[in-house]
């Protein structure tokens, strides 16, 4: 009965041409609006490291009081630590795995001396960042715990800077010289750049197209005074210069991330948090009351805007467009329909229940949708590669084609088009036969 | 013509109808809501940031194996870096004049703060909230600003320090968003401000016309135009130096630049983006402004198209469906004019139903963008124009279905059906 209903629905939509091409387009570009935002969408609103990402954790700090709020305009805590703060979180390691870090942009020089010095960026970190995010490592591992305590000169480099520096070989225990200082090389990230930059959102503000090429320990980097590069908020001017200054001030530059596994491990870093804050304010370091938050990655990312507002105003404008594009469809297929009254009048007079009418229609409507899906699927190809042509390019090299944009393409073109014609095919199922063949 | 017998035959077809009104206030809610959307960011990418940007150019240099240290010494020793690079570009022969800065309009790397009129205040108790810029006795001059009032920087005025020093200018120049807003009866030449809740009172000696902060997102909105210029060398193991080249000969000035600084000292970093033009920061500051504005207009575009091709497809299907009544209507006398009228009127009314939904849609839209996206009220006008674009719309897809039925012969109505 389908390659029947499938004849008499080809056959309806070749007898009035203008019609068919005018829903193929409707839905075509209304489908490829929607998945073109889409694809962008899925894309930055990701989770960066789905199996691991309920148990990461940013904690935030009331170091600078309810004043700072009112004045300030911020509405809320400072959204990174200040020196003192990470390090004491840091001493007490209260979580299974924390780091504190700061991002750093050094020079490293070439080996070969005819090559000129590259800047690249990186990040001071904890030996316990490595096996806390999960970094995939081609060579070599992260450094121990030692290393940090003794303020070794190790590095993990890039994949990429491994490939720059050592044409790609295994470079574990060669030297890279940073600032002028030899750095032994203990571990090769495997192309690792996890969108958005979850771990450190204050600095990096969320998508990069370039991973990052260097880590260094904490304590290393703050010995060479190697300077952070970033953002430093303060709420009051640091009262010594340089950068140790920023280190004895309550200015705020340090991302924070600890690991914590259960509900009930959540619950004592929360306690641990007050705890830590009412000591300060009893040693009187301040005067209003402790206040903390201990924001799971999830909850950091949408408290940190991560996903651009103009990402999601688009697809609600696409998604408005594929609603118009449907209306449009519905009305469209509602004329054609009844028009064929008086043929589905003579089906129904010859014992065709109105099941048959359903099917018969729904068909119609299916190849229309079908025709708009691929359509659309072009019309998308076309969509997500010019994305980079209209947005920013660290945002635009994430969306991608790939085998389930397409399926879900066509699905939404069919599922939405045959959505379009159910009310069309009521009324066409509604049609009284007698009535019908009376007329004529 | 009267209504009657129009809305009579419209309510033998509600369905179309309503969905033909309902496609219409959907097109007008999301049309205008898009348009003031694309209004928003052309007004925003069309603002003048203060300078002239032609012939301008920007070198970011970063010295390796430089001193690091706060130390008096370090810091004369880079400021003698610093200064070296200055004579270097400044005696290129396609450069007019240079200045170090800390950051240029747009670049989104910026120094903020606030300014006060007493002594010693809280630094988030300041008067006004302020960006800073540094530079030397060529800051105005090279990026082209204009001063109003007052004198510009002489080079006596110029010093040097520490990156994160936190001591701050005997002298400043201010722009006249800042100084209005500190001094509103417009005496500001010769008082006296404190930067940063500093005890040094700063006076300032000049004042400019205008001139955008570094920062070009949301959260620097409320100080976007308010600046202090300080006539200040900062010395850190980075810098950055703004670069006006003579009329026309920027091209040749950026290609020059990056081989004579290599030249004067080889242990730096210079990179692709080391050396960029005013107007590539620009592109790159106001690159998701545009990219959604055109975004917003393609969507229109689909839109409109699609909207009065469905009104095109349902108003032939309805003509081709009164065939014969329109035979008879004109079999009884009814001039084609009048036949044609009757179409455009149907239109006009269906239409009138859809913009009068879509006004409150639209509204509802935008109140919904505000609540959850920034957005900001969207004026009278453009629903006004929303409505008056979907009307036209509507009769201009109408027009030829319409004509075509104003074709029918009154023989028609002798015929059968």
């Amino acid at each position: 009965m389908f390659g029947y209903y499938l004849d008499l629905a080809l056959r309806s939509l070749k007898r009035s041409p203008g019609l068919t091409v005018l829903m193929v387009l409707a839905i075509g570009f209304g489908v490829a609006a929607s998945m073109t935002t889409w694809s962008v969408f899925r894309a930055v609103s990701g989770d960066p490291i789905p199996w691991k990402s309920s148990r990461l954790f940013v904690p935030q700090l009331d170091i600078w009081g309810p004043d700072s709020r009112k004045k300030s305009g911020y509405d809320d805590l400072p959204e990174a630590l200040d020196y003192t703060d990470a390090m004491a979180l840091m001493r007490d390691h209260r979580a299974k795995l924390q780091s504190a870090m700061y991002q750093i942009s050094p020079s490293v020089v070439p080996a070969d001396a005819a090559k000129h010095p590259i800047n690249i960026s990186g990040h001071a970190v904890y030996s316990e960042f490595f096996p806390m995010l999960d970094v995939p490592f081609q060579y070599g591992s992260g450094w121990s715990a030692k290393d940090d305590h003794e303020r070794a000169h190790v590095v993990v480099i890039s994949s990429k800077l491994n490939q720059k520096l050592f044409g790609g070989a295994n470079s574990v225990g060669k030297t890279v010289d940073i600032e002028g200082k030899d750095y032994r090389v203990v571990g090769v990230a495997n192309h690792w750049n996890p969108q958005p930059r979850f771990y450190d959102l204050v600095n990096s503000g969320g998508f990069h197209t370039d991973a990052e090429d260097l880590f260094v320990p904490f304590q290393t980097a703050i010995d060479m005074g190697m300077p952070n590069d970033g953002n430093t908020n303060c709420s009051e001017i640091p009262k010594e210069a340089g950068f140790v200054g920023l280190q004895h001030s309550s200015c705020v530059w340090i991302a924070y991330m600890a690991e914590l596994d259960g509900a009930s491990a959540v619950r004592s870093y929360r306690d641990y948090l007050n705890n830590y804050m009412r000591q300060q304010q009893q040693s009187g370091r301040f005067a209003w009351p402790p206040k903390t938050k201990l924001h799971s990655l999830p909850g950091w990312l949408s408290y940190e805007h991560v996903v651009p507002s103009d990402t999601k105003v688009s697809l609600l404008v696409a998604l408005g467009l594929l609603i118009v594009c449907l209306v449009n469809t519905a009305g469209l297929l509602l004329a054609k329909f009844l028009r064929r009254s008086s043929e589905i009048g003579v089906r129904r007079a010859l014992g065709a229940p109105r099941a048959a009418v359903y099917a018969q229609f729904l068909t119609e409507a299916g190849i229309v949708g079908a025709a708009g899906g691929v359509l659309g699927l072009l019309l998308t190809g076309l969509g997500v590669a010019s994305v980079g042509w209209v947005l920013p390019k660290d945002i635009a090299a994430l969306a991608k084609l790939d085998v389930s944009l397409l399926l879900l393409t066509l699905v939404v073109a069919v599922v939405a088009t045959m959505l379009a014609g159910l009310y069309p095919t009521y009324r066409a199922s509604r049609v009284q036969p007698a009535w019908q063949l009376k007329s004529n | 013509m009267t209504l009657h017998p129009m809305i009579a035959a419209l309510r033998k077809h509600k369905a179309g109808v309503i969905l033909i009104a309902l496609q219409i206030a959907l097109t007008l809610a999301i049309v205008c809501n898009a348009v003031f959307i694309i209004g928003q960011r052309i007004e925003r990418v069309n603002r003048p940031t203060g300078l002239k940007e032609q012939d301008l150019f920007l070198v970011t240099n970063q010295w390796v194996g430089a001193p690091t240290g706060d130390d008096p010494a370090s810091i004369q020793k880079l400021d003698a870096l610093l200064r070296e690079d200055l004579a270097t570009l400044r005696a290129l022969p396609d450069v007019a004049s240079v200045t170090p800065v800390n950051s240029v309009p747009l670049l989104n790397s910026s120094w903020n703060g606030s300014v006060a009129l007493k002594p010693d205040t809280a630094l988030l108790g300041g008067k006004a909230r302020t960006t800073y810029y540094f530079g030397d006795q060529n800051f105005i001059g090279t990026l082209g600003v204009h001063l109003i009032a007052g004198r510009d920087f002489n080079a006596g005025d110029v010093t040097n320090k520490g990156f994160r020093n936190t001591s701050e200018p005997s002298v400043i120049i201010v722009s006249k968003a800042l100084a209005d807003t500190l001094f509103p009866k417009g005496d500001a030449i010769g008082k006296v401000i404190y930067l940063d809740g500093s005890g040094t009172p700063s006076t300032i000696v000049g004042e400019v016309a205008r001139i955008q902060s570094p920062a070009t997102g949301s959260w620097a909105g409320a100080f976007v135009w308010n600046a202090v210029i300080e006539p200040i060398r900062l010395n850190a193991n980075f810098a950055r130096y703004a670069v006006r080249a003579k009329p026309g000969r920027l091209q040749a000035a950026m290609r020059e630049a990056t081989p004579a600084l290599y030249k004067a000292d080889p242990m730096r970093v210079l990179d692709d983006d080391s050396v960029k033009s005013f107007a590539d920061i620009r592109a790159h500051a106001y690159r998701a402004d545009v990219g959604m504005a055109v975004l917003m207009g393609v969507i229109c575009v689909i839109l409109l198209g699609v909207t009065a091709a469905g009104i095109v497809g349902l108003t032939s299907f309805w003509v081709g469906q009164r065939h014969r009544q329109i035979g008879v209507r004109r079999a009884l006398g009814a001039r084609k004019v009048d036949i044609l009228h009757y179409f455009q009127m149907e239109n006009l009314l269906i239409a009138g139903l859809g913009a009068v939904a879509g006004i409150a849609l639209a509204v509802g839209l935008n109140l919904l963008l505000m609540k959850y996206y920034e957005m900001d009220r969207m004026p009278v006008p453009y629903v006004l124009a929303g409505v008056v674009l979907v009307l036209l719309l509507g009769q201009g897809a109408v027009f030829t279905p319409a004509r075509r039925a104003s074709n029918v012969p009154p023989v028609v109505a002798t015929r059968a059906a």
